[in-house]
C-alpha cells in the first residue's frame, strides 16, 4: 500500500534534505525548529491491465456522450488529437500511453470502417515534433501507417488556410482553432494528464488553437487571477478554457475525450535513480553510496554529457485511470485521480519556501532548460502545485536551487534568446512586457518561419512563460536562486546566492531572522492543499 | 620644458608592438614614447603664437601610435620627433589676430593656411579642413595635425605653438574638462553627420567609448529623426550611451540578433544567425579594428552605408557581402564645415562646442594625470571602458616648466 504525502518537521535529527538543481542535486540542512518539508505520495496502485481499461472507458463512456463505437460511422471524418511532447515528464518508457488509446480508438475506427482519420499533434505554440518524437508517442506502427501518406501532422497554428474562426465566448474572446480538426464529424482527444492543470476544454481549446485564439487567456491578467492555474475552479485560464469548449460546443464541433492519468514512479524503484524517490532518513547505505557516487560523478562531468544523460532518462511511471466520454464530466474524475497522487494536507502558510529544480520542464525535453524556463519551472509550474492558499505568504521568499545557467537551445528557442537579450534587460514587470513586446514577437516573421518550418517554438511562447511568473510575482517579496549563474539570475531580476545559507541569509532582511520555512520535495510531483 | 616625445625608433617600435599585445597600453613602458626635457617649438612664422597646454586628451589614435598599431599609412604625413597631443585646451598669454589673451581650444588639423600656402587647396577653400591635400607641404613639417608634426609641438608638454587659424576662444562658462572635450566631439559631429542619416532610420553605433558616446549624442542633437542602437560593453558606457540619446543599448554578442529584431529583418540559420537578409540602415564604426568592420558589413541592410569614424588599421575583411549587398563603405576623419539636415553651413568646432555644453561633455573626462606618470595615464586610457571611465587626459595645470619663461 503506497503511503500518502506528509509534512515533515525538521529537527536537529533530520538529515540533509534533498534539493534537485538542474543536472544534478544538492544536500542541504534545514534549520531545525522553523522548517519543514512536504513529501510527494508514494506511486499508487497503476492499472493492472491498462489496454483493457482503455478499451472499457471507451465503449462505457462518461456524461452525456454515445460510446465511442456508437460515435464511428462508415464515411465520416475522424480527427484523433494528442498531447505533444511537452507530456509526460520525463518522456514515458515505451509504450507511451498516446501509443496505447490511439491503437484502441483506431482499431474500432477501422471496425467500423472509417476511412478518413488524421492525427494531429495538438502543440498549440509549441514546437513541431520530431520525426523520432511522434514516433515515440504514437508508436512505430501508427506512425508508419500515417505519417508517409501525410496524415499524422503537427498542429500549426500559423497556417492560415488551415485554421477556421469559430465565434466568440460571451466575454469576447475569439475561438479559431485547427480547420481539419474544427470540420470533422468526431474530434477524438488523447490526454495525459500530468498534473491537475491538463485536460478539460484546455486541450482542444489551446491546444489546437491559433494565437489569436490563445492571447485571450494566456495573458497577464488571466494568470494573475488564476488561484492556481492547477485548480480549475480558482483559475481562469480554465474559466477562459470552458467559455471556448461551450463556443465549440454550440457551433457543432463534436470532441469525444479521453484522460488519462498516471502515478508518480519518475526515477523508479530499482536502480540509482530510486534513492530520488525516497524519504531521506529511509536512506539505506546502499542509497546513500548510490547518491554520493551520482553527485561526484556528475560533477566530473562536462554539461553536455550530464545533460544528455539526463534527458535521456525514460520513467517508468505507469497509468492509473482512463475515462472518456463528455469533455466536462471526463475531467472532473480526471482532475479527482490525479489529486489522489499529488494532494498533500498541509497546515497554514510560511514565510519562506524552498524548492530544487530539476532538470527538465514542459518546454525543455530533448533541450535546454534556460532561464526563462528555470523561472516558470518555479514561479510558474511549482509555485502554482497548490490548492487553497500558496505554502508561503504573501510578500514571504522563494527561494529555488538551480544552475540557471545562460544557455539557451538556438533551434528550439530562437525568440526566447531575444526576449533574454532584449525585453527583460529592459524591465522584468510582465504588464509592461505583455503592453510593449509581446505584439512584435508575436508578428515576428522569423520566428513564424522557424515555427512552421523548423523546431522552433513559436515567437511569443517566452512571453507566456514570463506571464505563468506572474501570480507568483505578484505574491512573492522576494525571489532568491541558489548556485545560478549570477549574470542570468540577475537579469531574471532575481537575488543570486551562494549556498543556501547565504539565501536564507538574505531573506531573512524580508522576513526576519526568525522566519518559517517550506521545502517542497519536488519531484516527484505533489500539490499542496493548504488550509 | 617636459615633454612626451615620439621619436622614430625601429626596435622600441617592435617592442611596443609586442608589449601592447600583451597589455594595452603596454607601449608606453617599452616604445618610442618617452618624457625628455626638449627645447620649447620655435615659432615657425607669421600667424604662430605659443600657448600653454592646460589638459590634453589621450585618444584611440594616441594609444594606437603608443603600442605601435597604426598604420605605416601615416608614415608620409608625420614627422618625427613628435609631441603627441592634440585633443588641447590651453592659455593663450599672447593676444593675436583679434584674439585675446586667455583660453583657447586648438583645431589641431594643419591645413594650407597654417602652412603658409596662397592659394589653399580645394578642400580647404571648401572648408573641409580634414580633407586638405597639402598636410605633407608647405612652411612647416609633414604632420596631419599638431600632435604629429614635428615643428609645431603638442598637447603633452607645457609648450607648444599653434597657428592663429586653430584658435577657438573658450566661453567662460566652459571647465577645463569641457573645453578638452571640443576636440573629439568636433570628430564625433563630423561622423555622424557624414553618416547622412534619413528620418526613420535605424544607426548602429558601434563601440561606446569616447568616440561612440559623443557620435551617440551628436546624431541625436543634429541629426534626424532615428533609431539609435548602441553597442557597449561595459556598465558605465552602457548607462551614458542611453543618457547621450541612444534608444537601446546591447552587449555586443546581442548585437546582430538585435539588430534583426529592430529592423524586422529575416535570417539565415536554424535559430543560430548565420546572416540577416536585411539590418540596420547605418553602421557608424567608432571602434575601427577588423571585427568591427567585419560586424558592421554584417548587420547593415542591403544598399546601407557603413561610417568608419574610429581610426581602423590595416585589416582582412571579407568584402562579398559589401559586393553582393551593394553596401556604401565611408570614412570620416576629422571636421571642418558640416551641412546640417536644415541646410545650414557651419564649422564642426562650432557645433562641437555646442555640444559639449548642451550635453555637459566635460563628465567624460574620467581621470587625469601628470606628464611623470604617463605610463599609468597610457595604461588607463588603453583600459578605460573596463575600469569605468571614459577619456583619460594630462593634467598640465600644475607642471612647474609651465611658469618659466
Amino acid at each position: 500500500m503506497p503511503r500518502p504525502g506528509f509534512v515533515l518537521d525538521v529537527d536537529r535529527s533530520t538529515p540533509p534534505i534533498l534539493f534537485h538543481h538542474g543536472e544534478g542535486f544538492r544536500l542541504e540542512r534545514l534549520p531545525a525548529g522553523r522548517s519543514r518539508v512536504i513529501y510527494p505520495a508514494e506511486p499508487i496502485e497503476p492499472l493492472k491491465n491498462p489496454d483493457t481499461a482503455i478499451r472499457h472507458a471507451l465503449v462505457n463512456p462518461i456524461g452525456d456522450s454515445e460510446p465511442l463505437t456508437a460515435l464511428l460511422k462508415p464515411g465520416m471524418k475522424l480527427t484523433i488529437a494528442f498531447d505533444d511532447i511537452s507530456l509526460p515528464l520525463p518522456p514515458m518508457k515505451r509504450p507511451d500511453i498516446r501509443q496505447r488509446v490511439i491503437e484502441a480508438v483506431l482499431e474500432l475506427a477501422a471496425a467500423a470502417g472509417v476511412d478518413d482519420v488524421m492525427l494531429i499533434a495538438a502543440l498549440a505554440l509549441h514546437r513541431r515534433m520530431t520525426e523520432a518524437e511522434l514516433r515515440h508517442a504514437v508508436g512505430d506502427r501508427v506512425y508508419d501507417a500515417f505519417a508517409p501518406q501525410g496524415l499524422l501532422l503537427n498542429h500549426d497554428a500559423e497556417d492560415p488556410d488551415n485554421l477556421l474562426f469559430i465565434g466568440t465566448t460571451e466575454k469576447g474572446e475569439e475561438v479559431e482553432i485547427n480547420k481539419r480538426a474544427a470540420e470533422s464529424d468526431l474530434i477524438v482527444y488523447v490526454n495525459i494528464n500530468l498534473v491537475s492543470m491538463d485536460g478539460g476544454w484546455k486541450s482542444t481549446a489551446t491546444g489546437l488553437a491559433s494565437y489569436r485564439s490563445l492571447r485571450h487567456h494566456h495573458n497577464v491578467r488571466t494568470m494573475q487571477h488564476s488561484k492556481s492555474f492547477m485548480d480549475r475552479h480558482a483559475s481562469e485560464l480554465h474559466s477562459a478554457n470552458w467559455r471556448m469548449g461551450k463556443v465549440l460546443k454550440d457551433s457543432g464541433v463534436k470532441v469525444f475525450q479521453i484522460e488519462t492519468t498516471m502515478n508518480n514512479n519518475v526515477f523508479g524503484t530499482e536502480g540509482p535513480m530510486s534513492v530520488l524517490q525516497k524519504r531521506e532518513w529511509e536512506w539505506s547505505l546502499s542509497d546513500r553510496i548510490s547518491m554520493a557516487g551520482m553527485k561526484t560523478a556528475l560533477d566530473l562531468m562536462p554539461q553536455r554529457t550530464r545533460r544528455q544523460i539526463f534527458q535521456n532518462w525514460q520513467a517508468p511511471h505507469a497509468m492509473t485511470s482512463v475515462q472518456a466520454g463528455e469533455v466536462e464530466a471526463v475531467h472532473e474524475l480526471t482532475t479527482a485521480n490525479v489529486y489522489k497522487q499529488h494532494l498533500v494536507p498541509v497546515e497554514g502558510q510560511t514565510d519562506i519556501m524552498t524548492m530544487g529544480l530539476p532538470y527538465i520542464s514542459p518546454y525543455n525535453v530533448n533541450s535546454i532548460l534556460n532561464p526563462i524556463l528555470v523561472a516558470c519551472l518555479g514561479l510558474g509550474y511549482f509555485f502554482n502545485l497548490y490548492r487553497g492558499k500558496p505554502p508561503v505568504r504573501e510578500g514571504g521568499v522563494l527561494i529555488m536551487s538551480h544552475p540557471t545557467p545562460w544557455e539557451f537551445h538556438p533551434v528550439h528557442h530562437p525568440s526566447y534568446i531575444d526576449f533574454f537579450e532584449q525585453v527583460l534587460s529592459e524591465t522584468t514587470d510582465p504588464i509592461r512586457i505583455e503592453a510593449e513586446f509581446e505584439k512584435s514577437f508575436a508578428e515576428d516573421e522569423w520566428y513564424r518561419h522557424l515555427y512552421r518550418t523548423s523546431h522552433a517554438y513559436h515567437g511569443v511562447h517566452p512571453f507566456y512563460m514570463w506571464y505563468w511568473c506572474s501570480h507568483a510575482l505578484q505574491h512573492l517579496g522576494q525571489v532568491i536562486i541558489v548556485g545560478g549563474d549570477v549574470r542570468a539570475v540577475r537579469r531574471l531580476g532575481f537575488k543570486p546566492a551562494s549556498t543556501l545559507q547565504d539565501a536564507l541569509e538574505m531573506a531573512s532582511d524580508v522576513v526576519g531572522r526568525d522566519a518559517t520555512i517550506t521545502h517542497i520535495h519536488n519531484p516527484p510531483i505533489l500539490m499542496a492543499d493548504v488550509h | 620644458m617636459k615633454a612626451l616625445r615620439f621619436e622614430r625608433n625601429l626596435s622600441r617600435f617592435a617592442a611596443a608592438n609586442i608589449a601592447s599585445r600583451l597589455t594595452p597600453g603596454g607601449g608606453a613602458k617599452v616604445g618610442p614614447l618617452r618624457l625628455r626635457d626638449v627645447d620649447p617649438p620655435e615659432l615657425p612664422g607669421d600667424g604662430w603664437v605659443e600657448v600653454l597646454p592646460r589638459l590634453a586628451g589621450i585618444c584611440g589614435s594616441d594609444l594606437a601610435t603608443i603600442d605601435a598599431r597604426s598604420s605605416r599609412y601615416f608614415e608620409p604625413i608625420v614627422s618625427f620627433p613628435f609631441v603627441p597631443g592634440h585633443e588641447v585646451v590651453a592659455d593663450l598669454t599672447t593676444p593675436i589676430g583679434g584674439l585675446a589673451a586667455g583660453r583657447v581650444v586648438i583645431e589641431p588639423v594643419l591645413g594650407c593656411v597654417t602652412r603658409g600656402i596662397d592659394p589653399v587647396c580645394d578642400a580647404c577653400a571648401r572648408g573641409d579642413l580634414g580633407n586638405c591635400e597639402r598636410i605633407a607641404f608647405g612652411a612647416i613639417e609633414p604632420g596631419l595635425q599638431s600632435g604629429f608634426c614635428c615643428d609645431t609641438g603638442g598637447g603633452w608638454s607645457t609648450r607648444m605653438v599653434a597657428h592663429v587659424s586653430q584658435l577657438h576662444a573658450v566661453p567662460d562658462s566652459f571647465s577645463d574638462e569641457a573645453a578638452v572635450m571640443v576636440e573629439p566631439t568636433a570628430c564625433a559631429v563630423h561622423g555622424a553627420l557624414a553618416a547622412d542619416v534619413s528620418d526613420g532610420d535605424l544607426v548602429v553605433v558601434l563601440g561606446s567609448g569616447a568616440l561612440g558616446l559623443l557620435t551617440i549624442a551628436a546624431l541625436r542633437r543634429f541629426g534626424r529623426a532615428c533609431t539609435i542602437m548602441a553597442v557597449a560593453k561595459h556598465p558605465t558606457q552602457q548607462r551614458l550611451a542611453m543618457a547621450l540619446g541612444a534608444d537601446s543599448v546591447v552587449l555586443p554578442h546581442e548585437l546582430t540578433r538585435a539588430v534583426r529584431r529592430a529592423s524586422n529583418s529575416l535570417a539565415l540559420g536554424d535559430g543560430d544567425i548565420i546572416r540577416l537578409t536585411g539590418g540596420a540602415d547605418h553602421v557608424i564604426d567608432c571602434v575601427g579594428s577588423e571585427e568591427s568592420l567585419a560586424e558592421a558589413l554584417s548587420v547593415v541592410r542591403p544598399r546601407g552605408r557603413v561610417t568608419m569614424v574610429g581610426m581602423p588599421g590595416q585589416v582582412q575583411v571579407d568584402l562579398t557581402g559589401l559586393w553582393q549587398r551593394e553596401i556604401t563603405l565611408a570614412g570620416a576623419y576629422a571636421y571642418g564645415t558640416e551641412t546640417l539636415p536644415s541646410g545650414e553651413r557651419r564649422r564642426t568646432f562650432d557645433l562641437a562646442f555646442e555640444l559639449v555644453a548642451a550635453c555637459d561633455l566635460g563628465r567624460l573626462v574620467s581621470a587625469t594625470y601628470p606628464l611623470s606618470q604617463y605610463e599609468a595615464a597610457i595604461t588607463h586610457a588603453a583600459t578605460a571602458g573596463a575600469r569605468g571611465a571614459v577619456r583619460i587626459a594630462f593634467d598640465l595645470r600644475n607642471e612647474k616648466e609651465r611658469d618659466r619663461a
